[in-house]
């Protein structure tokens, strides 16, 4: 019995590595291209190994900018992507769960109505309204700025229903405790609520952090100034040149490094989650 | 401490359901008033609009001198111990306790005394720096207490509070609950559906039955003479017996061929009028075979409960249960003889349910 066990096992990780390696490989391979300079990775002969052009291509792309279209160096992309990421996500939160805490714990007219509006939203992302958000945003003069890129996407039913569910699984008779310890409305979504739905934002900031840095289209359309692009539209712009050669290891760097941020967003929250996973208790 | 005056209280939701239709009665400062019947009767939506978590539809209820109809539960001066005792599940035990008194302004000193002196009652000093989840289902019952008492509250309010508890532990706590009732001599209003915890627990039994009082005294009254069937089989484990019959003359019914003697029935009842005998089966006792008032009872099988037997069967065509002290009765199946204290027979209104007892209360 013993031996079949490990055997088992054995064979589950050899699956995983495999399927490991599928995934990673394309990573390793941008990391390889964007460490060698652009004659290399262009031949078709670029080796497998991360090659002497490291520190260079980096410092170009953060500090520099490529000789192409887009002529901004990318750290400030980076800012403005996280801005907007960082702006649409806890946007995001704040808004779904006070709206959320309004649905389930309020009894209001058109409550229901209320609910299945914003429900609703769920099937008009977007890229379906783009035409109408984009009169408002520009007539509101907010073409060009932070507010222009995040606030259109910070409205979206997905956080709302997340809150909803969980606070559905929240017992009464902690409300009604509450309300004998004598904790109004906003104690109880102070003192008892938010705490209780720490994993739950915590979950939702990561979704809607990378939600927001991965946004292509929206960016696309508000910016037109270069000061103002986020780093997934500067590596489209980098890549198409009609009338230049790519700078494949310069995309490639810049591809790793627009990884960066949610990766890290990841790793951090995952902490979170386990922590909030083992010790909070309905 | 104060008094606790309910007149004429209603609960009509929302549907045009009547959950509690019309009830009046006070609890004396001090008292321990249970709260029993069967789920839905409405004593659960009762007590909530004594806490103030459901509004009062018709009627008054006071707490003190002070009508409370329209107060928010935190100003009612009450604490309640819920059935999940709700416990803040982010909150150490401490802060479980002291919450409600951060919540009213008492300064931290104050707090942390009271907070202390409740844990040392309840002897869950080591536990103050947990969280609920490290706690087993007795201590987490505890701290619900300790959060409760720890406000000095006018009423406690307890909703089924030992029914998450395993059997033994159900019945340490009640113990600790009515040693605590006791010593605080807080008035209590405690619900529950268990019978065996209304019956310790009260000094003031309210038993209910869809939205309205049944009947309403000590414990021991309402268990020797309850007001209605519905009362008499809910009170008492097993439950009462109830046999047809018919009036035999004065004090007197007819169960098929056997007459039986009953003390306690009203004199001015038409003779054969049909009505309803209720036996207790701890109240049987066996007689020999032929003796004047026996009833023949066929035991199809026997219960062992270790210190008493339930004798199964039919009696008069009904089915029929009879409990004795084991080794009293020889446990085999067959026909016994049996016979009643006269004064332990209960006969009730078949249409109504009524006790058609004696006006002159005889007891």
């Amino acid at each position: 019995m013993v031996e079949d066990r490990r055997l088992g096992d054995a064979i589950a990780y050899i699956i995983l590595t495999i399927g490991v390696l599928i995934v990673a490989f394309p990573v390793w391979l941008t990391f390889v291209a964007s460490t060698w300079d652009a004659s290399t990775v262009i031949n078709g002969q670029m080796p497998l190994y991360p090659g002497p052009y490291l520190l260079e291509n980096y410092n170009r792309i953060l500090f520099v900018g490529t000789s192409g279209t887009t002529r901004e160096p990318v750290i400030g992309m980076m800012v403005n992507s996280f801005i907007m990421a960082m702006t649409i996500a806890l946007g995001k939160i704040f808004i779904s769960v006070l709206s959320a805490y309004a649905v389930v714990y309020y009894r209001f007219p058109f409550r229901m109505a209320a609910f299945w509006i914003i429900f609703v939203t769920l099937m008009l992302p977007v890229e379906v309204r783009i035409f109408p958000t984009f009169k408002i945003v520009s007539d509101l003069n907010m073409l060009d700025t932070y507010q222009g890129l995040a606030v259109p996407l910070i409205a979206s039913a997905t956080g709302t229903l997340l809150f909803r569910q969980f606070f559905m699984t929240i017992p009464d008779e902690l409300l009604e405790a509450s309300k004998i310890d004598g904790a109004g409305p906003f104690k109880f979504f102070k003192d008892t609520l938010l705490p209780l739905s720490m994993t739950t934002i915590a979950a939702l900031f990561v979704i809607q952090f990378i939600y927001g840095w991965n946004q292509y289209l929206w960016p696309l359309l508000v910016t037109t100034k270069d000061s103002m692009q986020t780093i997934v539209i500067a590596i489209k712009k980098m890549i198409v040149t009609a009338d230049a050669l790519t700078e494949w290891q310069l995309a490639m760097a810049t591809a790793m490094l627009a990884m960066l941020p949610p990766v890290i967003v990841v790793i951090a929250m995952q902490r979170l989650f386990v922590k909030g996973l083992v010790e909070t208790e309905k | 401490m104060a008094q606790v005056t309910l007149s004429n209280v209603k609960k009509v939701y929302a549907g045009g359901v009547e959950a509690v239709k019309g009830v009046s009665f006070d609890i004396p400062d001090g008292g321990f008033c249970v709260l029993v019947g069967p789920s839905g009767c409405g004593k659960s939506t009762l007590l909530r609009m004594v806490a103030g978590l459901e509004t009062i539809s018709s009627g008054e209820i006071a707490i003190g001198n002070r009508v409370v109809n329209q107060i928010e539960p935190a100003e009612r001066d009450i604490a309640m111990v819920f059935q999940n005792y709700a416990l803040y599940p982010h909150f150490s035990v401490y802060d479980n306790m002291a919450y409600g008194l951060r919540n009213l302004g008492t300064p931290k000193d104050e707090i942390d005394r009271r907070v202390r002196e409740a844990a040392r009652i309840l002897a869950i000093e080591p536990l103050l720096e947990r969280r609920p989840k490290q706690l087993s289902g007795g201590q987490r019952q505890r701290v619900a207490m300790g959060r409760a008492i720890v406000r000095k509250p006018q009423v406690f309010l307890f909703d089924e509070p030992l029914s998450n508890l395993d059997a033994k532990l159900r019945v340490q706590m009640r113990v600790e609950i009515k040693k605590l009732q006791r010593a605080l001599g807080v008035t209590s209003i405690y619900v529950t559906h268990d019978q065996v915890e209304a019956m310790t627990l009260s000094d003031k039994l309210v038993v209910m039955n869809a939205g309205q009082v049944e009947q309403i005294g000590l414990p021991a009254d309402v268990y020797r003479k309850p007001a209605s069937k519905f009362v008499a089989t809910f009170i008492g484990s097993p439950p009462m017996n109830i046999l047809s019959g018919a009036v035999d003359g004065p004090g007197i019914v007819a169960l098929g061929e056997a007459i039986l003697e009953a003390h306690d029935m009203r004199l001015d009842l038409a003779p054969q009028m049909a009505v309803e005998v209720g036996l207790r089966p701890e109240d049987v006792e066996i007689a020999s075979e032929g003796q004047a008032g026996s009833l023949p009872f066929e035991v199809e099988f026997i219960e062992e409960l270790g210190a008493t037997q339930l004798f199964h069967g039919k009696l008069a065509g009904k089915p029929f249960v009879m409990q004795a002290a084991t080794g009293e009765v020889a446990a085999q199946e067959g026909r016994l003889w049996i016979t009643v204290d006269p004064a332990k027979v209960h006969v009730f209104d078949p249409q109504t349910g009524a006790r058609l007892g004696r006006a002159d209360g005889f007891s």
